[in-house]
């Protein structure tokens, strides 16, 4: 790339420990990253490899055992609530399981209403705010009318999550954590939502850290691809670099577990 | 909302439990309406009037009387004569003068009648008799004799002015009054206590009472453990030490020993009814505090509470209504739970005379040592306690069919 890039989103040395003694778990293991302004970066990794516990941490929803994290070039403090609050302006994320995300008790709207406030429009006359929810569920194929009064468990899992996506249409961040947003709902509408998360971040300009176990899928949206395994980044680069030229036996292996679909398959394995 | 009502309701333990408890409450809202005494009120002069209907004599002579020649009526008054005492004496007669022990009867007095005319014989010396208790039996004899009387009893007034008896009524043994006639009549559907009291409306106030003071200590129990087990829980670290060394404390030492021990030191006069139900309260917090505690913490992970924060929501505001609304179910069965214990804690206690004091309002609890310093048990008043245990026992019933229910309903792997 010819411009210089910005640094969005740093860390070095960060560690996660989970237990102590016998149950004692390194799930982020001294990872040190920089993630650039407006990039796409993809975390690849098998499951338990860490992915989760590094997002958590990134979002400052849990602490770091070991280590710092730098955002826009600066050493985060976050240790204060008020600042916490003023993080998460900047930084938003999709979690993993929809049917987990959503509090059973409050109804959809109020859940986009959470998003106008925390833009400072929580003053905005009613009107205001149902256009803007309006805009914000037609822009994922949500009907807004249809959705208010109703709880976020009478949903599907697709539609939840394209619920999250409309979330941070509203909320506009600069970084989205994506956290495998698609690993719980069926092909069809996964393609759906991959489609609206790439359209959200072209309008937005944001930068999106998308987590996920299929290496295909990082190849295809990434700028850049980080290969987790046992809470380490074994591998990092281009998409380029690092699946087309794979050097770790690791990231050969991901490559390797994703199905191709015009290859024959050897039944002769089988039974 | 009203999917979970009719969820709970579909449960058919919480409805036979709610139905037993609102049919127990409405009672004891209704009973005082109709009858507004005192609960404390001493009626009768004497211990433990057995249950029944009270025709005050005195009046009933003055009620107009009915002749009714009812069959039988002579032979059940004689037995009514023939007290206890005297049947006693007569089979020892018996026995004495040679009739076999094995042969009377002494319930069947016809029979025992009969032997008696057989065998006396006032001339008859018996050994080991002395002379006054043949005496005795002579004058027995007498009496017995005029059990068989027919003729009307006569009552009479005294004359103020020449200081004499003046006929005034003649009772025949056919004469009747209808009890409803009888001005005065008083009925204890449950007898009364060792005071004198109507067991029945000190039985009503008494449940009231101890309803309250269940529901009061249920309530502070609730609410400190709720309060103290979610900061525990979702602020951790310091916090959550302080408040786990409390309530260790509270478990080391056995609640209701604390209890016995509090009650004690704040003394007979100051513990009112109120303050028990305070004490009570006071010291049974810990297990709701500590189960609010871990399901705060496996809670305060979770994803919604997550996204919750980051829509930059407060800590209050996320206790409130991301943490507090997926325990309510749970917090409102331990409620129950601590209600029905309360009860039986203030039952406990004033059976060991920790109580509130005596003096001001009956409680369930201080019913049963009333009955039990007064040995009710031992003299077979079982009116003075059975119906205090049947309530007790029907309370914490019909509490716990209701959380038993509500477990059902909250609890999808429960369901039968
Ligand atoms: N709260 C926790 N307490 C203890 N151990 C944990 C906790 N959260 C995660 N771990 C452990 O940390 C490791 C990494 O977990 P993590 O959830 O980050 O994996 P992941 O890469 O997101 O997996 P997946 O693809 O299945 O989501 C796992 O071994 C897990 O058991
Ligand atoms: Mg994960």
């Amino acid at each position: 790339m010819a411009e210089k890039r910005k640094l969005c989103l740093s860390a070095k040395g960060l560690t996660k420990v989970f237990g102590f003694g016998k149950t004692r778990t390194v799930a982020v293991d001294n990872v040190d990253f920089s993630f650039y302004e407006g990039e796409v970066i993809s975390i690849v990794g098998e499951s338990g490899s860490g992915k989760t516990t590094l997002s958590k941490m990134l979002l400052g929803l849990i602490n770091e055992t070991e280590g710092e994290i730098f955002f826009l070039g600066q050493k985060r403090d976050i240790r204060s609530q008020r600042n916490k609050q003023e993080y998460w302006k900047n930084i938003q994320a999709i979690f993993q399981d929809p049917f987990s995300s959503y509090n059973i008790f409050n109804k959809i709207d109020s859940v986009l209403l959470d998003c106008i406030k925390m833009r400072g429009g929580g003053n905005l006359p009613k009107e205001k705010k149902i256009e803007m929810m309006r805009e914000a569920c037609s822009f994922v194929n949500l009907k807004f009318d249809e959705l208010t009064n109703k709880y976020p468990f009478e949903l599907s899992g697709g539609q939840m999550q394209r619920l999250m996506i409309a979330r941070i249409f509203l909320l506009k961040p600069k970084i989205l954590l994506a956290d495998e947003p698609t690993s719980m709902i069926d092909a069809c509408s996964r393609a759906t939502i991959l489609d609206m998360l790439m359209e959200l971040r072209k309008e937005i300009g944001m930068t999106v850290i998308f987590i996920t176990h299929d290496i295909g899928l990082a190849y295809y949206v990434s700028d850049s691809v980080y290969i987790m395994e046992h809470g380490k980044f074994v591998e990092s680069g281009t998409p380029d670099e690092v699946i087309l030229h794979p050097k770790q036996p690791y990231t050969k292996r991901l490559i390797n577990d994703v199905p191709k679909i015009y290859e024959e398959w050897d039944l002769s394995t089988v039974g | 909302m009203i999917h979970t009502l009719q969820q709970i309701f579909h449960s058919g333990k919480f409805k036979l439990g709610f139905a037993i408890f609102t049919s127990l409450l409405a009672f004891i809202f209704i009973y005082p309406i109709f009858i507004p005494e005192a609960p404390l009120a001493i009626l009768g002069q004497g211990t433990f009037f057995p249950p029944g209907i009270y025709v005050n004599v005195y009046d009933s002579l003055d009620t107009s009387k009915y002749i009714i020649n009812q069959e039988g009526a002579a032979k059940r008054r004689i037995a009514n004569k023939l007290s206890e005492d005297d049947r006693v004496a007569i089979k020892e007669y018996l026995v004495a003068a040679g009739v076999d022990e094995s042969r009377i009867d002494i319930t069947n007095t016809d029979e025992l009648l009969q032997q008696w005319k057989a065998t006396f014989d006032p001339k008859r010396s018996i050994k080991g008799f002395t002379n006054a208790k043949r005496n005795y039996y002579i004058r027995l004899n007498t009496a017995l004799q005029s059990l068989y009387s027919t003729g009307p009893a006569i009552i009479a007034v005294n004359d103020p002015e020449t200081n004499t008896l003046l006929e005034s009524k003649k009772v025949t043994v056919t004469e009747y009054v209808n009890v409803n006639e009888v001005p005065t009549v008083r009925i204890f559907p449950l007898g009364t206590d060792n005071f004198g009291r109507d067991m029945l409306t000190e039985l009503v106030a008494a449940t009231k009472t101890s309803l309250q003071i269940g529901f009061i200590a249920g309530l502070i129990a609730t609410l400190i453990g709720l309060t103290l087990g979610l900061l525990a829980g979702y602020i951790g670290g310091f916090v959550d030490d302080i408040i786990n060394f409390i309530s260790n404390l509270f478990i080391v030492i056995p609640p209701f020993v604390l209890l016995v021990l509090i009650s004690f030191s704040i003394g007979q006069e100051q513990r009112g009814a109120s303050t028990v139900a305070a004490v009570i309260g006071f010291t049974s917090w810990v297990w709701t505090a500590r189960a609010v505690r871990s399901q705060v913490i496996s809670l305060r992970n979770r994803d919604h509470v997550n996204l919750s924060k980051l829509s930059g929501h407060s800590i209050p505001h996320i206790i409130l209504t991301d943490i507090l609304p997926y325990i309510a179910s749970y917090v409102i069965m331990a409620m129950i739970l601590q209600i029905s214990s309360g009860i039986l804690a203030e039952a406990s206690l004033s059976i060991l005379g920790l109580g509130p004091k005596t003096t001001e309002v009956p409680t369930l609890g201080l019913m049963m040592n009333w009955a039990m310093i007064y040995q009710a048990q031992l003299q077979g008043n079982w009116w003075a306690y059975f119906p205090v245990l049947a309530v007790i026992a029907l309370i914490a019933f019909s509490m716990n069919l209701m959380n038993t229910g509500l477990d059902q309903v909250f609890n999808p792997s429960l369901r039968d």
